[in-house]
């Protein structure tokens, strides 16, 4: 039979290798991985975009760094915000509905 | 060395078998152990990636934008300034952009149009993002009509949509001609909303931002490196609330581990009373404990990161995801690249492993110093 510790220290092993895979994997970048972020750069600098497209709500918190500096409501890029957007509220139960969509399968525009 | 070794593996024999002795207080302790270092490293892993992905795709963002103050509030970019701006040294190219947002309400979502040059969106056609193109149920060929802020009806050909990989950068963008724009927003001629401007230097950067407020001085100018530093600190605050909603159970788990480690059970007072009078040296019981504090917050830290990382990265973050992510009507969808940050792992490492196996060590020095005889008889 197996000492115990033997078995301890197979299993810390293979901890510790999954732990070193896992480094190793985030260090070595995919190139689907790598071809999507540099896409993403490319059409950042095509299209002179300053933001990402989290929370499309309000101004401060679709642009937050394009936010106005002291006016009311527009505060800082780093304040908190006023708006229940992207806070931890969760959305209405209206906005979670399922509806028919109807949008582009209509012969007239909708 | 050999000597040593063995000496080491038969006090961890020693400390197993005395751990298996109690197994279930000891396998709820490694659960809760382990369910701590999951969560918190999740959330190390979650805002780091979302942290990493923003500063690199923002690294392509102009070096400077321009926006024209009035009254404290953003304004309109009037005709003339931008000539202003071409006789500042280092600026190489400077563009008005025009862009604005506009309200659906067919599906409560507010969406950014943004003008662009006519050899990439011709009149009368529009490029939107994926999430748009989902919330809408858009394709290429469709056509879609937007009432403007006038009244006016407006049909646009949808000619393409924006890859669904960059749906983090486009989720809510309508892309339309700039003739197009000027009509549906009835925008004044030779206005602009900003302006970007690329520097030849990148040292001059700040240099060319002074000169543009001594000269444009109701002009605001926004540095990428600006941008940039917004991003860190909105995700720094978001782990910041989550880690505030933690804190009571972090606390709790500091209160479980001490009570566990610093307070011995009757039991663990006879077993070392025992060991010391069977002649065990004091050094041996303190090494045991040792072995059996750094077992257990070794086993938690590992296998608490491992499943962090695949619920991060392979689960989409599914347990905090309302939390990390918040919300929007037009949410985007989009996977994130792994990013592990050494020192803040090794930060996470130090601090769950480090106080609870010196924890372990007071009492049993307590303990073990004390004599065999009265120990047992406690």
């Amino acid at each position: 039979m197996r000492r115990p510790s033997t078995l301890a220290f197979m299993m810390l092993a293979l901890l510790g290798v999954l732990v070193v895979l896992i480094f190793a994997h985030s260090w070595q970048l995919t190139v689907t991985d790598q071809s999507r972020l540099l896409a993403n750069r490319a059409l950042v600098t095509q299209l002179g975009l300053t933001d990402l497209s989290l929370f499309s709500e309000s101004r401060y918190t679709r642009h937050p760094s394009q936010a106005d500096l002291h006016s009311a409501l527009q505060d800082h890029p780093g304040a908190f915000d006023h708006f229940p957007t992207g806070s931890l509220i969760s959305p209405p139960a209206h906005l979670n509905k399922p509806h028919e969509r109807l949008a582009g399968k209509t012969t007239s525009p909708d | 060395m050999n000597v040593w070794l063995e000496k080491q593996r038969h006090l961890i024999d020693f400390t197993l078998a005395s751990l298996a002795r109690r197994k279930t207080k000891n396998l709820g302790l490694l659960l809760a152990y382990a369910v701590l270092v999951f969560v918190l490293a999740s959330l190390a892993l979650f805002t780091q990636a979302l942290r990493t992905e923003a500063s690199f795709v923002l690294a392509g963002s102009p070096e400077v934008i321009l926006q024209r103050m009035v009254a404290g509030r953003h304004d309109l970019i009037p005709p003339g300034y931008i000539e202003k701006i071409g006789r500042i040294r280092g600026v190489q190219k400077q563009e008005g952009r025009l862009w604005g947002y506009y309200y659906d309400p067919v599906v409560n979502a507010n969406y950014t149009f943004m003008a662009r040059p006519a050899d990439e969106v011709a009149s009368g056609s529009i490029m939107v993002g994926a999430t748009l193109a989902r919330a809408r149920g858009l394709a290429a060929g469709n056509v879609i009509s937007f009432r403007s802020y006038s009244g006016k009806l407006f049909a646009f050909k949808v000619s393409a949509v924006l890859s669904p990989d960059a749906e983090l950068l486009s989720a809510d963008l309508v892309l339309l001609s700039e003739a197009d724009f000027r009509a549906f927003f009835e925008y004044p001629a030779g206005h602009y909303t900003d302006i970007a401007l690329s520097v030849a230097n990148p040292q001059e950067v700040r240099k060319v931002a002074e000169k543009l407020s001594t000269t444009l001085p109701d002009s605001r100018p926004i540095l990428r490196e600006e941008v940039l530093r917004t991003y860190q600190s909105v995700f720094d605050w978001r782990e910041g609330i989550m880690l505030t909603v933690l804190a009571g159970a972090i606390l709790a788990f500091a209160i479980l581990s001490w009570e566990k480690a610093s307070g011995l059970s009757a039991e663990e007072k006879r077993e070392i009373g025992i060991l010391k009078a069977i002649g065990w040296e004091t050094s041996d019981v303190i090494r045991m404990k040792m072995w059996e504090g750094l077992l257990i917050s070794l086993t938690a830290f590992l296998l608490g990161f491992i499943a962090a990382y695949v619920h991060v990265f392979y689960f989409g973050a599914a347990v905090f995801e309302p939390v990390l992510k918040g919300w929007a009507v037009l949410y985007p969808r989009f996977a994130l690249v792994p990013t592990v940050d050494g020192l803040q792992i090794a930060t996470l490492f130090f601090f769950t492993i480090f106080p609870y196996t010196a924890a372990v060590l007071v009492p049993i020095w307590r303990a073990a110093i004390t004599d065999p005889d009265s120990v047992m008889r406690a």
